[in-house]
């Protein structure tokens, strides 16, 4: 599959929760849905462990190149 | 001792208010104020009543309600002023004031002045505009933030997004907010994080400060900067209570820099609770799709009978069915038959035949009858015929001058003579007899004949 948002995951998500409770599809189609619902949820779920945490400082040479360094906080 | 006025002049107290008056007022026509407000009132007439006062004086002031209309602050007691008006008097209580023209609170008033045409400007230009306001990502992947370095806006706001979730992509492009160098330096960050070109939303931050600390939020030059960016730029400049102009032309603007953390980042908590939730839904609404399958098999099956059971039970009735459909059709042959025989003797003495035997007969009478009557039809004419000959044959003048009648005419044009009295004497006539003619003249008549017994007509 190709890239897909986070959020339009979610909402295909909730949209077959809420068609799978109408109980109309027929079984074949309902457990299509309930697969593609099973593997969204996997991915919503992943894409929010997933993201790495980072921080850099984004810093513009005077030769007009742009460097990343690693911030580091000392955080309180 | 006694004070004599002697020749000097003596005013009335009306003579000598308008003398003081006119002489305030001519002399006291435009005077720029510095001052503080006190006694600050507004009647329901609208126009400001208040004092002006120093360390050491005070003077009444009013400002009328078609100046004050045009004021962009509130004036209140303590603030500071500066003022533009002219010295009046009023007589009935010879009292002075100062009439306000103009009025603007001191030191801010050009930097306020310059604010509100900025804004003005910027606003008819569409800057502000709704239809221009990007939507923020649900989920940013990466976020920016643009702020000073030192300071702990920043360190609150990392502090915020990793507690709402933790694990993000924060890319910091820092950037001076306050003094000279900050229009520039906030500009320059906005493009590096637009040309790094990582960033789903900026956030662009400072803390609470005076108008004059977060001048540099209302520039031109960072109001452009923010408009042109193609991220989506959250505005999260000074306390609650600060407006800037970055905060207008900001896709979002948040009231602090700790909230502009929680709008753009959703709780990572309740995301993932959300999505087990949704996948505990999935996974009941399946379960009782399946069952309500499973019931409705179980009832279907009850209605399903053994084919075999179905073919014996309508082998049994076809069984049934045979000997009746059998009878049926020899009966139904047997009708049949009968019927034929019925038509074949109705066939046989067929009353048709002998009906046109009998018309047969009746026409040949009618023949026969009018051969008859045909016949004794011309007998008869010629009997009428016959006696009719013999009728005309008396008639015949001819077979009258036969049994001795003549018949007298004039000779000139042939006219048959009934009367002598229609002869004259000597006329010629002739008389038809039997056989011959005579001519004759006339040599005497009589009126009468000798057969004649009465007149004739």
């Amino acid at each position: 599959m190709a890239k897909q948002s986070f959020e339009a995951a979610l909402k295909q998500l909730e949209k077959i929760v809420s068609e799978l409770e109408d109980g109309e599809l027929p079984l074949e189609r309902a457990l299509k849905k309930f697969e593609e619902g099973m593997r969204l949820a996997a991915f919503c779920s992943k894409k929010l462990e997933d993201t790495e945490k980072r921080i850099s400082l984004l810093l513009k040479a005077p030769d007009g190149s742009i460097s990343e360094q690693p911030f580091e906080t000392n955080d309180p | 001792m006694t004070l004599s006025h002697g020749t000097g002049h003596v005013f009335s107290v009306t003579e000598l208010t308008t003398e003081i008056k006119s002489l305030l007022e001519k002399k006291f026509s435009f005077v720029w104020l510095r001052a503080e407000i006190s006694n600050f009132r507004v009647p329901a007439s609208g126009h400001f009543y208040f004092s002006l006062k120093d360390r050491t004086a005070r003077i009444r002031a009013v400002m009328f309600r078609g100046q004050n209309r045009r004021l962009t602050f509130k004036p209140q007691d303590g603030m500071r002023v500066i003022g533009f008006g002219r010295i009046s008097l009023y007589a009935p209580r010879g009292e002075y004031q100062i009439v306000l023209e103009h009025l603007e609170p001191e030191g801010l008033g050009a930097l306020r002045m310059a604010f509100e045409q900025l804004r003005d400007k910027l606003a008819q230009e569409g800057l502000f505009d709704e239809k221009h306001k990007k939507t923020l990502p649900f989920l940013p992947q990466t976020i920016a933030l643009i702020t000073s370095r030192t300071g702990s806006v920043l360190y609150d706001m990392l502090h915020v997004l990793e507690r709402r979730f933790s694990g993000l992509n924060i890319e910091i492009a820092p950037a001076a907010v306050q003094g000279d160098a900050a229009p520039n330096e906030i500009t320059d960050a906005l493009e590096l994080v637009n040309i790094h070109g990582k960033a789903d939303v900026i956030i662009l931050a400072r803390g609470g400060g005076s108008l004059e600390d977060l001048w540099a939020f209302n520039s031109e030059q960072v109001a452009r900067a923010i408009f042109k960016s193609a991220i989506p730029v959250v505005s999260a400049i000074g306390h609650e209570t600060d407006f800037t102009i970055s905060d207008c032309v900001a896709d979002v603007r948040a009231p602090t820099p700790s909230a502009a953390a929680e709008i753009v980042v959703p709780q990572k908590h309740d995301l993932l609770q959300h999505i087990d939730e949704l996948q505990q839904a999935l996974a009941n609404r399946m379960r009782q799709h399946c069952n309500q399958r499973c019931s409705q098999l179980e009832r279907l099956k009850k209605h399903i009978v053994d084919p075999r059971r179905q073919i014996q039970m309508q082998k049994a009735q076809i069984a049934q069915i045979r000997p009746r459909l059998e009878r049926s059709a020899v009966s139904m042959l047997q009708r049949k038959r009968g019927y034929l025989q019925v038509l074949t003797t109705i066939l046989k003495n067929n009353k048709t035949i002998r009906y046109i035997q009998i018309l047969k007969q009746e026409v040949e009478q009618y023949r026969l009858a009018l051969e008859r009557s045909g016949r004794q039809y011309l007998e008869m004419r010629q009997t009428s015929l016959t006696h009719l000959t013999k009728r005309l044959q008396d008639l015949n003048p001819t077979a009258v001058l036969k049994r001795g009648y003549s018949i007298t005419r004039e000779q000139a044009g042939g006219k048959i003579v009934m009367r002598a009295e229609a002869v004259k004497l000597g006329q010629r006539l002739e008389i038809i007899l039997a056989k011959g003619l005579l001519e004759v003249t006339t040599h005497a008549k009589t009126d009468k004949n000798p057969f004649q017994f009465e007149d004739m007509d």
